[in-house]
C-alpha cells in the first residue's frame, strides 16, 4: 500500500512541499478530505475552514515557487483547539455563551502559526472552557476516541488529539492547564507537549487559569511536536508572564533522542507516585508505563528514586487555584459586549439578563468551577485558600528543583488510567478530577511535560509522561523521542482506521 | 426627610471628621493596560481594543509613564514608594467595566503614608495620606428612557468603552480630625492643593468638570470627647466649591439626625450639585465582596530605588515651596497668601507679574474686581475670558496714566466682552485718559469761572475744595482725564 | 450532609451571577465540600515564611512604554455585541447596584 498523504507525519509532508513533491494545496485538501470521511463519527471539529485553508495553502505554494525562503513547516496544516481566538472564525471555547462568536483579533501563537505558512483546518471541540478530562463537557457533544468510539478521547483537548489520532491533521494546537494536553495525547496514542509555563504565549488564547494555563503542539511524533513548538514559542510582549529569553532548540533534542541513545541520562521516579498509584493508577497502565522505563534502561538511562513530598498536596492546591482564576476569567461573559444574552424582553433588569445568559450559557463544570472559585476567594477564605495554595505551590516547585538537582527528567505515567467509557466518571466530579493526578504538579511548578506513547494497555494506549526543569524543555524531547523509537512501531501497526463514510 | 441643623450650631455641638477618597485619571498617551489613545471627546468605541473592551483572550501589559507617574505622586505627597507591590483584581459585575474585575491594588499600594500640608485662614493643617494607588478607569454609561437621563426610571442604557482602561490613581487620606467649623474649607484646601501638586507635575490634566478627577468625601460626627461617629460617603463631588458644601451639608444633615437620637448609617449619598444636598444611594447588596486577589496576568513590580530617585530629580518645583517664594516676593502675609490660593488666583497672579504688573497690582486686580466678576457669573477665576498679559497691559495703561480706575473697569468689560485686548476696547470705546492740555485747561478755567466761591476757598489754602472742581471736570471730560492731573492744574492756577 | 448550606450557595451563585436552579443550589452544595476538603489538606502544611508561586521563572517590572498602537474598527467592535444602538453597546436597564 502506497503511504497516503495523511499518514506522514508533519516533518515529511514539510519536506514534501519545501522539495516541491507536494503542493501544500494537494497536503491540505487530502486532510480536509478525512476530516470529510471520518469527522461524522469522530467529532474532533466545532468548525472546519476548509476554504479559508485551502487559500491559506495556495498562498503557502506561491511564495515557495517564488523562492520564499519559508518556516520549516510551511504548507503544513494544522487543527487549532477552540479555544485559540482567531480573527475571522468563529471562536466557540465549545461553550454556547460563544456559540456565534468571530472574533476581531487573533492570538499571538494563531498569528505566529499563519506567519510561518500553516494552513488552519479548523477548530476542535474540548471541554467547555477547557474544564474537564473527557470532552465530555463540550456544549456541542462530546468527541470520540478513534481507538474505541465508545470511549473519550480525553480533554480538555480532545478534539485536537483525537484529529492528530486519526489523521485528520498532522498537527494541533492544545493547552495545557492540569493536563489538557497531555491527557488526552496519553489515551489517543499521540503526542502532547506541555511546554514550560511563559515560554509560550497566552495572548489570544480564552483563558481558564492564567497562572496554570500553557499552549502547546499535540502531534503523532516527538519531533513534529519539536517542530511546532519552534514555531510558536517565544517571548511576546503581550503576554506581561511570558519569558523574555528563547527555549532551548527542542528538534534537535528530538533528532538526537531519536537515535535511541540516552547514556548519561538520570531519570527519577517520583515515589509518592508510586504510592498514590495504589488508590486508583490501574494495572495495566502501570505495567505499560514499567515497560517504557525498562526502554528507557535498555537505552542507557539510569533512574533513580525520588521522593516529591508535596505532590500529594497537587491536587488540592489545583482544585483551589484553577477554579479560583476561572470564577474571575470568566466574568466577562455578561452578555453585553459580546456571546449569548438571553432574557432580554423588555422587563428584565441588565442583572436578571446577565444571570439568566450566564445560568444558559455555561455547562454545569463550568458553573460548578465558577461556584468553587467564588466561594474560595470570598470575604474572609483568600489567605486560607488562594494565598495557602500558592505557598504550597512554591513547596512543590521546591521538590521539583531538589529532584532536578539529582535527576536530569522526572518520568510517570501520563494518566492513572486509560480512556474510559464515556459517562463513566461524570457523575463524581473527583473520579473526573484523579485524570490529571500525575500531570498537575508540572503545572503548578511551571516547568515543561510531555507525555509520549509507551504502549498499550486492554488494546488502548497509554502515555509515558517527562517532565524537565523549568526552561529545558529539550530534555523532555530527548527522553521522549528515544522512547518513541523503540515505540512507534507497535503503535503504528495497532492504530486505530477510522472507517471512512 | 430631617430638617438641617444651622451650621453655627452643629459644629458648636459635634466634631466633624473629614474623609477624602480622590481620583485622578492620568495624562498619559495610552490607556493603562493597552496602547488605545486617550483623548477626551472622542466618538464612542473608537478608542478601545481587545484588552481593554476584555475580549476573549486578551492580556494587559502595565503602561511604565503611568507607573512614573504614580511614584511621582507619591513623592510629592511626601509617600514611602513601595519596594514590592502587584495589582490585584477587584471582582464585581457591572457593565461598564468590562472584564467585571477592575485591575486595581489591595494590600499592596505602589505608595504609601505620606501627608499634604494645607493651610485656612493662616492656619496651618496636616492632611495624612494613606496610600496611593493605580487602578483602571471604567467606560460610560448613557442612560436611555429616563426623564432625568440618569440611572433610575431609565429602561435602558447604552455603553461606551473609551474611557475603560486609562490609568486612574486614587488618592486616600487618613481620617482628618480637629479641623471643626472649618472643616469645610480644610476638604476645599486640601483638594485645591492637590490638584495645585498634580498640575505641577503634569501627569494629569485635573479637569474637575470633564472628571479627570473626582472626589469622594467621607465624613461623620462625633460629640467633644467621644469616640468617632459613623461616616457617610459622598459621592458625586465634581468641583471645588461641592467639596465644601457637600462638607457643610453633612454636617448639618448628621447633627440634625444625631440631636434626635438618630443612628448614621454608613451608605453611600450622592452630592445634587443643583440643590447643594446629598442623597442616599440606592444599596442592594449591604456588604460587597470584591473577592481580591492577585492579578495572575501580571507581573510584580519592584520599583528600584535608583528609579525612584531618578524620579524624585524631575519633580518640580511643588506649590507649597513656589507659594513660601511668591508669597516673600510679593510682600504678602499668609493670610493675603491663602486668599489668593483659595482663590485660586496664584498662577494667574504669578503670570500676570511675569507680564510685567506690579505684584500688588496683579493682586488687586485678581482678588478684586476679577474675582467679583467670576462671582457674578459663577465662574471660576481661571475660566475667565481675560488673560493675565491683557491684566498686566491694563495694569501698565493705568500706571502711564492713560486711563484711571474707572476706565479700566469699562475695559474690562470689552476685553470680557470678547472685544479684544485693553489697548484695542479703550481705542474702540474711545476710553483713554483726556491728555490733550489744552482742552483739559480749557475744562479747568470753565470750572473755575463758573465756581468762582470755592476758588477763593482754594485761593485761601483750602485745598480739600478742589474735590468740588475736580469733579465739574470730570463730568466735562466724560471720566476721561486723569483725576490726579486735574487735581494738581487746579492748584497750579489757583496759587 | 453538606457543610456548606444551601443559603450559602444561593449568595455566591447570585455573587457570580448565576440564576442556579433549585437542583443545582442541592448538586452545588455537596460537591462544594471538595473545596473544603482541599482546604483543610492544605492547612496541615506548614507554609510559615513561604513566598507564593504563580509563575515558572518569576518575572518583575514587565513594563510597556507609553507609545500609541492601532485602536479596533468600531464596527468590528460592535459587530459581535449582542445589541448596540448610537455606536454604542445597549443593555437593558441597570438596577442599580454599585450606586
Amino acid at each position: 500500500m502506497t503511504e497516503r498523504i495523511i499518514d506522514k507525519t508533519a516533518a515529511a509532508l514539510a519536506e514534501d512541499i519545501r522539495e516541491g513533491r507536494l503542493t501544500s494545496v494537494e497536503v491540505t485538501r487530502a486532510f480536509l478530505d478525512r476530516i470529510a470521511a471520518v469527522d461524522g463519527e469522530i467529532k474532533a471539529f466545532t468548525t472546519v475552514d476548509a476554504e479559508g485553508a485551502l487559500a491559506q495553502a495556495a498562498e503557502v505554494d506561491a511564495k515557495l515557487k517564488a523562492g520564499e525562503e519559508l518556516s520549516p513547516l510551511a504548507g503544513v496544516p494544522i487543527a487549532v483547539k477552540d479555544l485559540f481566538v482567531t480573527k475571522g472564525l468563529r471562536t466557540t471555547a465549545s461553550s454556547k455563551m460563544l456559540e456565534e462568536w468571530i472574533p476581531p483579533y487573533d492570538g499571538t501563537i494563531v498569528e505566529r502559526v499563519r506567519a510561518a505558512g500553516l494552513p488552519i483546518l479548523g477548530k476542535t471541540n474540548l471541554d467547555e472552557f477547557a474544564m474537564g478530562s473527557s470532552t465530555e463537557y463540550s456544549a456541542f457533544g462530546a468527541t470520540k476516541n478513534p481507538w474505541d468510539t465508545d470511549r473519550i478521547p480525553g480533554g480538555s483537548g480532545g478534539g485536537s488529539s483525537a484529529a492528530v489520532a486519526a489523521k485528520m491533521a498532522p498537527l494541533a494546537l492544545g493547552t495545557d492547564t492540569g493536563g489538557s494536553i497531555r491527557q488526552p495525547g496519553a489515551v489517543t496514542g499521540t503526542f502532547g507537549g506541555k511546554p514550560t509555563y511563559g515560554s509560550n504565549s497566552r495572548y489570544g488564547v480564552i483563558a481558564f487559569s492564567s497562572s496554570l494555563d500553557t499552549p502547546g503542539p499535540v502531534t503523532r511524533t516527538v519531533l513534529d511536536g519539536a517542530l511546532l513548538n519552534e514555531v510558536i514559542s517565544g517571548h511576546d510582549p503581550k503576554d506581561s508572564t511570558s519569558i523574555p529569553q528563547d527555549v532551548r532548540p527542542v528538534a534537535d533534542a528530538a533528532r538526537e533522542g531519536s537515535g535511541g541513545d540516552l547514556s548519561g541520562v538520570t531519570l527519577g521516579v517520583v515515589k509518592e507516585f508510586a504510592e498514590g498509584s495504589a488508590q486508583g493508577a490501574e494495572p495495566g497502565v502501570i505495567e505499560a508505563y514499567q515497560a517504557g522505563v525498562e526502554q528507557l534502561v535498555k537505552l542507557g538511562a539510569t533512574v533513580k528514586e525520588i521522593s516529591a513530598p508535596h505532590f500529594a498536596y497537587a491536587l488540592p492546591t489545583y482544585y483551589l487555584i484553577a477554579p479560583s482564576e476561572a470564577s474571575s476569567n470568566l466574568a466577562r461573559y455578561d452578555s453585553v459586549r459580546y456571546g449569548l444574552r438571553v432574557g432580554d424582553d423588555g422587563d428584565n433588569s441588565l442583572e436578571q439578563v446577565m444571570s439568566k445568559t450566564r445560568e444558559a450559557g455555561f455547562g454545569p463544570e463550568v458553573k460548578r468551577r465558577i461556584i468553587l472559585g467564588t466561594y474560595a476567594l470570598s470575604a474572609g477564605y483568600i489567605d486560607q485558600f488562594y494565598g495557602q495554595a500558592q505557598k504550597v505551590r512554591t513547596l512543590i516547585k521546591r521538590d521539583f528543583e531538589a529532584a532536578f538537582a539529582e535527576v536530569d527528567a522526572l518520568v510517570s505515567p501520563t494518566t492513572p488510567f486509560i480512556a474510559f467509557p464515556f459517562g463513566s466518571r461524570t457523575a463524581d466530579p473527583y473520579q473526573m478530577y484523579l485524570s490529571d493526578l500525575y500531570t498537575i504538579p508540572s503545572n503548578l511548578y511551571g516547568g515543561p511535560a510531555v507525555s509520549v506513547p509507551a504502549g498499550l494497555s486492554e488494546g488502548m494506549p497509554v502515555g509515558l509522561q517527562v517532565m524537565g526543569p523549568v526552561m529545558r524543555d529539550e530534555v523532555c524531547y530527548r527522553v521522549a523521542a528515544a522512547l518513541e523509537s523503540t515505540q512507534s512501531p507497535i503503535l503504528a501497526e495497532t492504530a486505530p482506521e477510522a472507517e471512512e463514510a | 426627610m430631617t430638617a438641617l441643623n444651622k451650621y453655627e450650631t452643629a459644629v458648636k455641638d459635634y466634631e466633624p471628621v473629614l474623609g477624602l477618597e480622590t481620583h485622578v485619571e492620568l495624562g498619559t498617551n495610552t490607556k493603562m493596560f493597552c496602547g488605545c489613545t486617550t483623548v477626551f471627546g472622542a466618538e464612542p468605541n473608537t478608542q478601545t481594543c481587545p484588552v481593554c473592551l476584555g475580549l476573549p483572550g486578551a492580556l494587559p501589559v502595565a503602561n511604565k509613564t503611568a507607573i512614573e507617574s504614580t511614584i511621582l505622586i507619591g513623592l510629592a505627597l511626601n509617600c514611602r514608594i513601595a519596594e514590592w507591590t502587584r495589582f490585584a483584581r477587584k471582582n464585581y459585575f457591572y457593565p461598564d467595566m468590562p472584564k467585571n474585575f477592575q485591575t486595581s491594588q489591595y494590600e499592596e499600594p505602589l505608595c504609601e503614608d505620606g501627608y499634604v500640608e494645607v493651610s485656612v485662614d493662616g492656619k496651618p493643617y496636616r492632611v495624612e495620606i494613606e496610600r496611593v494607588h493605580l487602578e483602571e478607569d471604567t467606560g460610560k454609561s448613557l442612560h436611555v428612557g429616563g426623564s432625568t437621563g440618569r440611572i433610575h426610571g431609565a429602561t435602558e442604557s447604552l455603553l461606551d468603552y473609551n474611557r475603560a482602561g486609562i490609568p486612574l490613581v486614587e488618592i486616600v487620606t487618613k481620617p482628618v480630625p480637629g479641623a471643626g467649623a472649618l472643616a469645610p474649607e480644610v476638604a476645599r484646601a486640601y483638594v485645591t492643593e492637590l490638584r495645585d501638586i498634580l498640575r505641577s507635575l503634569n501627569v494629569s490634566d485635573v479637569r474637575m468638570e470633564q472628571g479627570s478627577m473626582r472626589c469622594d468625601v467621607n465624613l461623620s460626627l462625633n460629640k467633644p470627647g467621644e469616640e468617632w461617629g459613623t461616616r457617610t460617603e459622598t459621592k458625586n463631588v465634581n468641583s471645588l466649591r461641592s467639596v465644601e458644601r457637600s462638607v457643610r451639608y453633612e454636617i448639618r444633615r448628621q447633627s440634625a439626625l444625631l440631636d434626635k437620637g438618630e443612628k448614621i448609617h454608613q451608605e453611600t449619598r450622592h452630592f445634587q450639585e443643583a440643590t447643594g444636598e446629598t442623597s442616599p444611594g440606592r444599596s442592594k447588596e449591604t456588604a460587597t465582596d470584591y473577592r481580591y486577589f492577585p492579578e495572575p496576568d501580571l507581573a510584580v513590580m519592584e520599583p528600584s530605588r535608583e528609579w525612584v530617585e531618578s524620579l524624585r530629580e524631575r519633580l518640580p518645583e511643588l506649590p507649597s515651596k513656589r507659594r513660601a517664594r511668591l508669597q516673600e516676593e510679593w510682600g504678602l502675609s499668609e493670610k493675603e497668601m491663602d486668599s489668593v490660593n483659595n482663590a485660586g488666583a496664584l498662577d494667574l497672579i504669578g503670570a500676570t507679574v511675569s507680564a510685567g504688573a506690579a505684584p500688588q497690582s496683579a493682586v488687586k486686580w485678581w482678588l478684586g474686581e476679577l474675582s467679583r466678576r467670576a462671582n457674578e457669573a459663577g465662574l471660576e477665576l481661571d475660566a475667565m475670558s481675560v488673560t493675565p498679559a491683557q491684566v498686566a497691559e491694563l495694569q501698565g495703561m493705568v500706571d502711564e496714566g492713560r486711563l484711571n480706575d474707572k476706565l479700566a473697569r469699562q475695559v474690562i468689560d470689552g476685553v470680557l466682552a470678547g472685544e479684544g485686548g485693553p489697548a484695542e476696547v479703550a481705542s474702540a470705546r474711545g476710553l483713554e485718559v483726556v491728555s490733550d492740555t489744552g482742552a483739559l485747561e480749557k475744562a479747568v478755567d470753565e470750572a473755575i469761572a463758573a465756581n468762582a466761591e470755592v476758588a477763593e476757598k482754594i485761593r485761601g489754602g483750602a485745598h480739600q475744595a478742589a474735590g468740588v472742581l475736580i469733579g465739574q471736570v470730570m463730568k466735562a471730560t466724560k471720566g476721561q482725564a486723569d483725576a490726579k492731573a486735574v487735581r494738581e492744574l487746579i492748584i497750579a492756577k489757583l496759587s | 450532609m453538606s457543610t456548606i448550606s444551601r443559603a450559602e450557595v444561593a449568595h455566591l451563585a447570585h455573587l457570580a451571577r448565576l440564576e442556579v436552579t433549585e437542583e443545582e443550589l442541592d448538586a452545588f452544595a455537596g460537591q462544594l465540600d471538595v473545596i473544603l476538603e482541599s482546604m483543610k489538606t492544605l492547612s496541615e502544611v506548614d507554609t510559615d515564611g513561604v513566598p507564593p508561586t504563580s509563575q515558572a521563572v518569576p518575572l518583575v517590572n514587565v513594563f510597556r512604554e507609553d507609545q500609541p498602537q492601532p485602536s479596533l474598527q468600531r464596527d468590528d467592535v460592535l459587530a459581535g455585541a449582542p445589541d448596540s444602538a448610537e455606536d454604542r453597546f445597549r443593555v437593558p436597564q441597570i438596577l442599580s447596584e454599585e450606586e
